[in-house]
């Protein structure tokens, strides 16, 4: 079972938390402007890299909130977790797992 | 009986305690100290079970968790009964009592040993190639019989009376095995200041020290320094001692999983004591110092009773002062056969010879038994073994430039066998870890780490006892250190094997590296031979070369063609020699042939201690309602509905389902019914945006909804299919009392917040789950009205003032309301909302109001019927995640002028409105006593040529009392266009005809919702 750090609390079991997909893929301000292509991929493709990964994860039976981690596909272990709306953090899949 | 094979003195019995106990229904005794099988060795007990395959006649191979063959039954009673003990590990006590298994009559007359005179059509992989005809008979024939033949032990069917408890511990530093290295690491890290927790699988701490009878650690016996090391470690409050605790599995981020049996030991357990617990650890850093297993020998016939590895036979003469027989013949490639020939013949056993597959024999140890004056033999293999059910001769071969010479037969009661050690890298795999081969041991060793471990001593191939000690002490200060400076479960760069910080001087005999892995030359025609590769499963030398002649290249497949490893033992002592034969097999060397995996449990673990307390009633959370009482009171049924137990019916003397239903149902529409739907999901949405927020999430338009009234609304995925919905109140500008359906609840919330949180955080509004902070009474009917009246204060019940899907906010009986004037029946209705703790006070006045009408409690069954003629749909029954809303009807509730909501833009693909999407309609029934299958296709000519076109198929189908017919509803292509039309629904013996009509049943104008 994984230990993932929540921004807000700290560091807590896997149990608590779901996991929310592909972070930094920002709803279109106004969907009706863009084409069903750029609407489907907005949908439905994601990056799946094997490396670095970030994604949502929410503390569910604990704050409740969302927020965003790195995580290394291939390790799977977390470089960093940081609050929703804060900028990916600038790693490169080098230095994965290395904190 | 007594103790023939005991040594005069000794071991670390309690010779002043004695036991009694009973196998297979005969009374042998024993010592404290004893494990099972060392007390039935001391009685001359070899024959212990029968093989999984042949049935062939098997005793005891080692003496730890990796013996594969003494396998038994130890039951306390009918129900407290576990099978597949490992007669190794279980610990004697007074009255213990076990059984040997897979056998038939008897242990001694086994009739299923026909199979192994059947051998020749039982090879490798016969599952795969015999048993196939004629079809279907592999699962109702052949799979129960060969699962009744081929079996290991038999379950008890009674439920287990014992408890077992789970626990969660952290530490600093983790250390797995409590032998030499183990020890010295816990010291290690316990006198850095580390929290240290020092598990191991056996009762007594100590490992390989335990069997030592001349080594010295720090000028002391090894036995004398283990006491003190063990008193010095039990007086730091730093550390924890677990005996009897295996660390089964090694999950991500130090995760180790530990199984304590905590009474299986004791002859009579108190009841104040679980039978075992699982301690789930977190450590900072983990030691694993899991020591290295001898492997056996492959040569013919190396599975009678009596033949054992040569290490086991001396840790029985050595620790239990049991001597495995009185002549033996040792069959070795490395100098462990020499200690132990040794020690066995100091425990009194003679040592008819040695047969040594090296050509060289040189060394202390052989020089030791030359001068003992055993007969040592090099370049000497064992060619096979007699004896019918326990060995009585070896024969012996002299091996020239690979040529075997003629045999010459020595008589013996025991065979001791010893090709190396193998590091058990057991845990280290699992803990994801890259192993690598190392040439010079012949062995594979921990390579690369991914967690934050280190393995000390044997199991990473290190050996002599000084090296040994003093590794598992630098490793266990270099994890202390680490622990230090921890921050995340995350492992860096894999540590450097740490230096030796401390000197522990020992002295212990050297065994060296020789070791051997694969079958041993016999010069014997293949084909009347077996040679045991895999004792648990039974697979030999000769089948694993098969495997290879059929095509198997990769280890992986050689596997499970053979099932060799694949037994409960999962290769402990089978693994490498499989290695091995592959690889002669192939011409390939054995670092090329692959490395099969290892997976948790280590050793088999029982399915109490994964359950824990998590049986029965508290297997899975229960949620009832504040009414649920009333209703079991009052003889409802009830249903599952997610946790929920909902009252399904409330059946009275004498009446089925059908029966009260039908009931039920008419009550509703001549007069009134009550309902707790208390289940439905409930959000509280609240703030200044609460209604921007709404117009977001919901397909409706909420701006302009009045406080004061209600509106169903349509949550839609943002792919455009419906989702939930439900009725939502207008409590203030700024208030909405959503309800949801009862499955989706949590679902919505969080889809909700989702949005909320990470789309539009600038909007102000807070998100509360209300579902069990409101009790929900729905009474529907004609009389409705006037049940609640005379209990309801504060509202104006007039048809004008609180019309049709309105809410107010009043008190009934003096308790704070929100009442619902909201109908999902089709008749004038309402919800009475009121705090849960109320709940049942309220439904209890509600229902001695209503008795002048007859009022009937109804359940979700009738509440399912009357929403079906009526034509409302229920979503995740007529919505399967692929309707839109125009597909169920719905499109009424899309506010087309708002320019975004969740879903708005899938909706508008072109394939979102196209006219053969799936449509909500509803059928009819040519013979209206017919109650079409719910899940049902619909086709529109049962006899059109395969594959016939399908055009939907039915959601939801009731027998509707109040019409006096069946109904349906169904999702079908292009469905609207086709209302009026006859189509089909084909069933196994013949086709139903229906016509597909408006899904509204009942009162289609609507009339009756207005009372």
């Amino acid at each position: 079972m994984l230990i993932i750090t929540c921004p807000w609390c700290g560091a807590r079991p896997e149990v608590e938390f779901r996991y929310g997909g592909e972070a930094h893929i920002a709803r279109p301000a106004d969907p009706s402007a863009l084409t069903d292509a750029e609407w489907a991929d907005f949908l439905y493709n994601r990056t799946n890299p094997k490396g670095l990964h970030a994604e949502r994860w929410r503390h569910i039976h604990g704050c409740g909130r969302y927020f965003n981690a790195l995580r290394d596909t291939v390790s799977d272990f977390f470089v960093t977790t940081y609050k929703a709306g804060e900028k990916r953090p600038d790693i490169d899949a080098s230095s994965g797992g290395s904190k | 009986m007594t103790n023939r094979f005991r040594t005069a003195s000794g071991g670390r019995i309690d010779r002043a305690a004695p036991l009694s106990f009973r196998f297979d229904g005969q009374t042998f005794s024993g010592f404290k100290g004893d494990t099972l099988a060392s007390a039935l060795i001391a009685n001359g007990v070899h024959l212990v079970g029968r093989s999984f395959k042949y049935h062939r006649p098997r005793g005891f191979l080692s003496a730890g968790s990796d013996e594969p063959n003494a396998l038994v039954n130890v039951a306390r009673d009918a129900a407290r009964a576990a099978p597949n003990l490992r007669a190794t590990q279980v610990e004697l006590y007074e009255g213990l009592k076990a059984q040997s298994q897979n056998r038939w009559p008897s242990l001694s007359f086994d009739a299923g040993a026909v199979n192994d005179l059947a051998a020749p059509f039982l090879p490798a992989g016969f599952y795969y190639k015999t048993f196939m005809w004629p079809a279907g008979a592999w699962k109702r024939f052949y799979e129960p019989k060969i699962r009744a033949m081929a079996g290991l032990g038999v379950a008890p069917d009674l439920p287990d009376p014992d408890r077992y408890t789970q626990n969660h511990a952290h530490c600093d530093v983790l250390v797995v095995g409590a032998g030499p290295a183990g020890l010295a690491a816990a010291l290690a890290a316990a006198e850095s200041g580390a929290k240290v927790i020092l598990c191991d699988e056996q009762a007594e701490l100590g490992g390989s020290l335990l069997s030592e009878t001349t080594a010295t650690i720090e000028g002391k016996p090894a036995a004398d320094w283990l006491a003190a090391t063990l008193a010095t470690l039990t007086a730091r409050d730093n550390v924890t001692l677990m005996p009897r605790t295996t660390a089964f599995g090694y999950f991500p981020h130090n995760h180790i999983a530990l199984a304590e049996r905590v009474t299986e030991h004791l002859a009579a357990p108190g009841p104040d004591l679980p039978r075992e617990r699982l301690w789930e650890v977190r450590a900072k850093e983990v030691v694993i110092a899991a020591g290295a297993l001898e492997r056996p020998l492959v040569f013919p016939d190396n599975d009678r009773p009596g033949v054992l590895l040569a290490d086991s036979a001396r840790t029985y003469a050595n620790r239990y002062g049991t001597k495995v027989g009185e002549r033996a013949v040792i069959f070795t490639a490395c100098d462990a056969g020499y200690r132990a020939a040794l020690d066995l013949k100091a425990a009194g056993v003679s040592i008819a010879a040695i047969a040594d597959l090296r050509a060289e024999v040189s060394g202390e140890l052989p020089s030791r038994a030359l001068a003992a004056g055993i007969d040592v033999r090099p370049s000497t293999v064992l060619v096979g073994t007699k004896g019918r059910l326990r060995v009585a001769s070896a024969q012996l071969a002299k091996v020239t430039k690979g040529a075997v010479g003629p045999a010459e037969t020595i008589a013996c009661d025991s065979v001791l066998m010893s090709g190396g050690f193998t590091p058990s890298v057991h845990l280290f795999s699992q803990s994801r870890g890259k192993l690598v081969w190392d040439g010079a041991a012949g062995a594979y060793l921990p390579g690369t780490s991914v967690e934050r471990e280190r393995s000390a001593g044997a199991c990473r191939g290190v050996n002599g006892l000084q090296r040994v000690l003093e590794d598992g002490y630098a490793q266990g200060e270099a994890a202390a250190l680490a622990a230090r400076t921890y921050t995340s479960p995350a492992r860096g760069a894999t540590p450097a094997p740490a230096a030796p910080s401390r000197s522990i001087p020992a002295s212990a005999e050297d065994l060296g590296t020789d070791g051997f892995i694969g079958a041993t030359p016999h010069g014997r025609n293949p084909a009347f031979t077996k040679a045991f590769v895999d004792w648990q499963n039974d697979v030999t030398a000769k089948d694993l070369k098969l495997a290879t002649r059929e095509g198997m290249r990769s280890i992986e497949h050689v596997k499970r063609y053979t099932t060799t490893g694949m037994a409960t033992d999962q290769g402990k002592t089978s693994n490498m020699n499989a290695l091995g034969i592959v690889s002669e097999a192939l011409d390939t060397p054995v670092p090329k042939i692959g490395l099969t995996t290892f997976r948790p449990p280590f050793t088999p673990t029982t399915f109490g201690l994964f359950a824990g307390a998590a049986r029965g009633d508290v297997f899975d959370p229960v949620r009832k309602t504040a009414i649920h009482d009333w209703a079991a009171e009052h003889g409802a049924a009830f249903e599952d509905v997610g946790n929920w137990k909902r009252a399904h019916y409330f059946p009275r003397a004498g009446e089925d389902m059908h029966a009260a239903v039908a009931r039920e149902c008419k009550a509703v529409r001549a007069s009134v019914g009550m309902f707790d739907a208390s289940t439905l999901g409930k959000i509280e949405v609240v703030g200044p945006d609460a209604a921007e927020f709404m117009n977001r999430m919901y397909t409706n338009a909420w701006a302009k909804l009045e406080p004061g009234r209600l509106r169903y609304g349509v949550m839609l995925r943002e792919d455009g299919f419906v989702m939930d919905d439900g009725v939502v109140g207008r409590m203030a500008a700024d208030r909405f009392h959503v309800t949801t359906t009862t499955g989706g609840a949590p679902r919505v919330l969080a889809h909700m917040e989702d949005y909320l949180q990470t789309e539009w955080p600038d909007l102000d509004v807070w998100l509360t789950s209300t579902t069990e902070q409101w009790s929900v009474i729905a009474v529907q009917g004609p009389k409705a009205r006037e049940v609640i009246a005379p209990l309801i204060e504060g509202i104006d019940l007039s048809k004008e003032a609180f019309p049709h899907m309105s809410v107010r906010e009043g008190t009934i009986l003096g308790v704070p309301t929100r009442l619902f004037s909201v109908s999902f029946t089709g008749e004038l209705g309402f919800e009475i909302n009121v705090p849960s703790a109320y709940g049942r006070a309220v439904w209890e006045a509600v229902y001695a109001a209503g008795e002048r009408f007859g009022i009937t409690p109804y359940g979700t069954e009738t509440m399912h019927v009357l929403r079906a003629e009526k034509g409302y749909i229920i979503v995740g029954q007529e919505t399967d995640g692929t309707a839109t809303p125009d597909d169920v009807n719905l499109g009424w509730a899309v506010g087309k002028a708002k320019k975004d909501f969740v879903g708005k833009r899938s909706l508008l693909r072109e394939s979102m409105s196209a006219p053969d999407r799936r449509q909500l309609v509803g059928l009819k029934t040519t013979d209206p006593k017919i109650v079409l299958e719910e899940g049902a296709q619909i086709v529109a000519d049962p006899a059109a040529p395969v594959p016939v076109p399908m055009l939907g198929f039915v959601t939801s189908s009731y027998h509707s009392a109040v019409l006096g017919r069946s109904i349906a509803l169904a999702m079908v292509k292009g469905g609207r266009a086709r209302i009026g039309t006859k189509l089909m629904v084909p069933m196994p013996t013949h086709a139903i005809e229906v016509e597909v009509v408006e899904p509204v049943f009942y009162d289609p104008k609507g009339e009756r919702l207005n009372g």
